[in-house]
């Protein structure tokens, strides 16, 4: 007997096998995502055991003030992978860029699953939302905030991905015109998982599903809200280019001997030893190379304000504004001030010495 | 504020204050040093006043007689230890280097992050020594104020914190690293307002030893 | 009678310039200068640190001299001085400092705490708060011409007796002469040999010489309590009477603090350069023997040791020249462990000598020179100081320790050759 395998029903197990990828492929993914997560072996039944009997659970994806980087992402990739397969274990109900309805219609969807899966479905947000104006930014005539209070009603949980959702973003940056925060400033009573990095590696979307669909439950976060398995060590600690820093080697410029040696990029303004992300390892394209492989310093996009900190090519130990300009102002200041409390000093002396009454030896005692 | 504000606050606005009150702070305390001037010396000189300043500035650098240096052994040795640390971690580190090229413009090879640590580490050591030095020799007790304790503490937190946020310890890395920036700030703030001067001044106290002993005829 | 807290604070005032503002802008407080210091080490008291012994002088650069002390001065947030500190400190300053300079050379920011010290007593002395000796000492200097009390007819009479019993001459007033001889009242009263030593070993070396009956006293107790405008009357008095006879060269005799005064204060104190030279007699005979003028005879085998007197020395700059003569005449001359300019003060100089109340740390000072004997057995030992000679003498006799102390200027005349 057939089961009506529409895709509301099947199970991610029932799904997979349907597209022909085989049970060794599976566990293949199993182990890789259990290792990635740091995971014990022991736990790779038990992965794929849930995810076999998942129930596609239905996400809604809102995306607000952002610049689809985060789903291209998520969705670029050479050839079929199994990442972009795990897509098919969810019912992504509402998809600005990938779903196949527009309009009202789109709507329309949103608010069904909505309904319907009332307190179980996944809200994926991507994108910041402004403040400043709510009008700045809107779908359907519904402002960014109403949509998205609205829409969290219902939501188990909420992932932010992107350092826009995640952080505010570069919508947030200086001069910040709309106001943008992130979903965290809004809604307070919902499970939040901050899924950073502009944009995130896909590999870490789908390990945060993945321990999800697995366990249905959050996965231990750092105190950005990030999951502590791929956001809980720095680019600096990780990066290959390490031995080169503690040896002092550092590319000058970007076309310089070190920089063809490979060489550490800190002074070329490397924010790695304040970034927290999965770069350094999981890296990206399928683990082809990261930016600084690539011979370019990290920019720090997974962590909060990365867009005011101090300057891309600043390296961290530098002050970010123009120290030495204020620094010779200050001296010349000072050099004046100096001049004229010396005068007012020499004018003490001056008068201390002529007030002098010759001391004699009647003046040696009172 | 959250880490990453509070970082690029003590880059930005934090440094801009800590240097101006630091760099004013100081040239006028050298200022109204100098400036109160010395009467010239009228009797017949034995030596050159210069050459003789000159001479002591350099030689009280180096460690004293074998009988002084016995006298006052931990002294010494301590103030060595830590000087020499401070020297090495301040100015011989590559990113502390980077921040110096880009004040005054220039910089200098680094000594390896791993040697620097060392170093720090060492220095540590003696500054806690010296507290304890400081809280139990009795000339000490006598001499010492709240300032030689305050200054004390500023001169270890940027060692200390700069040791914790190297070594990821003490929470939040990127919190660690902005706390070290801030100890820095503090110790620059306070700098010209303290026994810190004598960074500057004893050049001057030593020249004008020298040559005072040096008009006389006896190297000081 | 007009000694006040307002003159102290005026003096101290006075006396704050970069040289004094630098020190106390470096001072770290590493006590170094302590271990350095023969009052603390023979008795252990953390409060004759040096250092410390200038505090009315450190309060007065703060909060008069520097911004921050300024502004912290007019939030009454400033260490004021006032009386109560002047009088506190006077026992610092005057007992426990015998001006020797060995903290000076110490101190590793390069502080010149001695000068510093020189210049506090400027404030104590103005305030009223200089010891009863050295005020006694001060009035005799300025209104009789001699700490002692010693007078003219005094003198007169020790030359009468040296004129009977060598058949030398000692000249009084010579007009012209190419050296004027200063005295100390000690050596006056109390080693009138080395008025002898001296009519000896320059009618050898054919130098004319002379003493002024108008100005013979060497010693200065202006330096010693620290008052600049008695110190000057009193230089002035040797300046005019050099003047008067035209002479060439001024000659300080073995006293210690009279070198200081004569050779290096002097022209400061009264504000402009002599247009003679000041020589310490050491200096002068040192030139004797390089031009070949002092010819000596016979050894001294006996196991001797030199004390640099540290006004001479260390605070002088006469090292070498004593050194060049002892050796003319010695045969077992050995140095003690520490000597020259680092050499340890006997606990008598600046002052201490002429405080009565003071006698007992004077003798627990001496501890210091006493263990630097100890560590090398001598059997005689030369200096150039009566003040430090007394204080030899006195100690010498407490620790009971048998070993003569005796004048190097006597030594040499001794061992003069006689060309009969």
């Amino acid at each position: 007997m057939t089961k009506d395998l529409s895709r509301q029903d099947r199970t991610l197990g029932e799904a997979l096998r349907g597209q022909g990828i085989s049970r060794r492929s599976f566990l293949k993914f199993c182990a890789a995502t259990a290792s990635m997560m740091a995971l014990p072996p022991a736990m790779i039944p038990t992965i794929a055991q849930a995810l076999e009997k998942a129930k596609k659970p239905s996400v809604i994806w809102l995306s607000f003030q952002e610049c689809t980087g985060c789903t291209e992402s998520l969705t670029r990739a050479q050839a079929a992978t199994i990442e972009n397969l795990i897509f098919d274990a969810i019912s992504l109900d509402y998809h600005h860029t990938l779903q196949a309805a527009s309009g009202h219609a789109a709507e329309a969807a949103r608010e069904a699953a909505m309904k319907e899966h009332d307190g179980q479905y996944l809200l994926v947000v991507d994108g910041s939302i402004p403040l400043g104006n709510p009008g700045y930014s809107t779908i359907a005539g519904i402002s960014n905030v109403d949509m998205l209070t609205d829409t969290a009603k219902g939501a188990a949980a909420i992932i932010s991905v992107g350092s826009c959702a995640a952080f505010g973003g570069i919508a947030n940056a200086k001069p910040d015109p709309t106001g943008a925060v992130a979903v965290s400033a809004i809604i307070k009573d919902k499970p939040i998982i901050n899924v950073p990095g502009c944009p995130p590696i896909p590999g870490v979307l789908t390990g945060v599903l993945t321990h999800f669909l697995t366990f249905g439950a959050i996965p231990e976060l750092d105190h950005l809200g990030r999951p502590v398995a791929f956001f809980g060590q720095s680019i600096h600690d990780r990066c290959y280019r390490r031995p080169f820093y503690d040896r002092g080697l550092f590319a000058e410029t970007f076309d310089d001997e070190g920089a063809r040696q490979g060489w550490c990029l800190f002074k070329l303004g490397c924010k790695g030893p304040s970034t927290y992300n999965a770069c350094a390892t999981m890296k990206w394209n399928g683990g082809v190379s990261f930016p600084i492989e690539a011979g370019h310093p990290c920019i720090g996009c997974s962590e909060p304000h990365f867009w005011d900190g101090g300057g891309f090519y600043k390296a961290l130990s530098m002050p970010t504004g123009n120290v030495s300009e204020n620094a010779v102002y200050a001296a010349a200041g000072a050099a004046v001030g100096a001049v004229a409390v010396s005068a007012l000093n020499r004018a003490k002396k001056k008068k201390a010495t002529e007030a002098h009454e010759e001391v004699t030896v009647d003046d040696l005692t009172k | 504020m959250n880490e990453i504000e509070f970082l690029s606050w003590v880059r930005g606005p934090g440094f801009q204050i800590a240097t101006v009150i630091f760099v004013a702070g100081i040239i006028i305390r050298l200022g109204e040093t100098l400036l109160l001037g010395r009467k010239a010396n009228l009797a017949e000189a034995k030596g050159s006043e210069m050459s003789s300043g000159l001479r002591t500035v350099a030689a009280r650098m180096l460690p004293p007689d074998r009988e002084t240096f016995k006298r006052s052994t931990f002294t010494i040795v301590a103030g060595y230890i830590f000087h020499i640390g401070l020297f090495v971690t301040i100015f011989l580190y590559a990113p502390h280097i980077l921040l110096i090229k880009d004040v005054i413009g220039f910089g200098w090879p680094a000594l390896p992050s791993q040697i620097v640590d060392a170093f720090t580490v060492v220095s540590l050591i003696a500054l806690l020594a010296i507290l304890l030095h400081r809280l139990t020799d009795k000339v000490l007790r006598h001499l010492s104020g709240p300032e030689d304790y305050i200054v004390w503490f500023v001169t270890i937190a940027p060692l200390l914190t700069g040791y914790l946020a190297f070594h990821r310890l003490g929470g939040s890395p990127v919190m660690m690293l902005a706390i070290h920036i801030l100890s820095v700030e503090l110790l620059m703030v306070l700098f010209p307002f303290t026994k810190l001067m004598h960074t500057f001044t004893l050049f001057l106290a030593r020249w004008y030893n020298g040559a005072i002993s040096g008009y006389r005829g006896v190297e000081s | 009678m007009s000694a006040s807290l307002e003159k102290g604070i005026q003096a101290l005032k006075e006396q704050v310039d970069s040289s004094v503002a630098s020190f106390f802008s470096s001072c770290v407080h590493c006590g170094m200068c302590a271990d350095a210091c023969v009052f603390y080490t023979e008795t252990g008291k953390p409060e004759l640190t040096p250092i410390t012994k200038t505090e009315p002088l450190r309060r007065i650069w703060f909060s008069e001299y520097t911004l921050i002390g300024r502004l912290m001065k007019t939030l009454g947030l400033a260490k004021r001085v006032d009386d109560q500190l002047l009088s506190d400190w006077e026992t610092l300053v005057y007992d426990s400092c015998s001006m020797c300079g060995r903290c000076s050379m110490v101190c590793p920011v390069g502080n010149d705490i001695t000068e510093m010290i020189r210049r506090t007593r400027e404030g104590i002395a103005a305030a009223g708060h200089a010891p009863e000796g050295l005020i006694g000492a001060t009035q005799r200097s300025v209104t009789i011409g001699s700490p002692m009390g010693v007078r003219l007819p005094a003198l007169q009479a020790q030359i009468k007796h040296i004129e009977k019993d060598t058949g030398m001459s000692v000249p009084l007033d010579v007009e012209g002469a190419e050296y004027m001889l200063l005295l100390s009242s000690m050596e006056i009263m109390n080693f009138p040999e080395f008025i002898e030593a001296i009519a000896k070993i320059f009618d050898k070396a054919g130098a004319t010489w002379t003493i002024s009956s108008e100005a013979f006293e060497a010693t200065n107790a202006g330096i010693q309590i620290g008052v600049s405008d008695i110190a000057a009357t009193l230089v002035q008095r040797v300046v005019d009477a050099a003047e008067k006879l035209k002479v060439k060269t001024v000659i300080s005799p073995e006293c210690g603090h009279a070198y200081m005064a004569i050779r290096w204060e002097g022209p400061n104190l009264i504000g402009k350069p002599y247009n003679f030279k000041v020589r310490h007699i050491l200096e002068v005979l040192d030139d004797f023997r390089e031009q070949g003028r002092l010819t000596l005879t016979g050894k001294e085998s006996q196991r001797l040791t030199y004390h640099d007197p540290c006004q001479i020395a260390r605070r002088g700059g006469v090292i070498d020249e004593p050194r060049n003569l002892i050796n003319m005449f010695a045969e077992n001359f050995v140095e003690m462990p520490e000597n020259g300019k680092m050499n340890w003060c006997c606990g008598a100089g600046g002052g201490v000598a002429s405080i009565e109340r003071a006698e007992d740390l004077k003798l627990a000072a001496f501890k210091h020179k006493k263990s630097q004997l100890d560590a090398i057995h001598v059997e005689a030992i030369v200096s150039a100081c009566s003040t430090c000679r007394m204080q030899f003498e006195e100690s010498l006799e407490e620790y009971h320790m048998d070993i003569p102390i005796i004048s190097l200027t006597e030594t040499i005349a001794e061992h003069i050759a006689e060309d009969k």
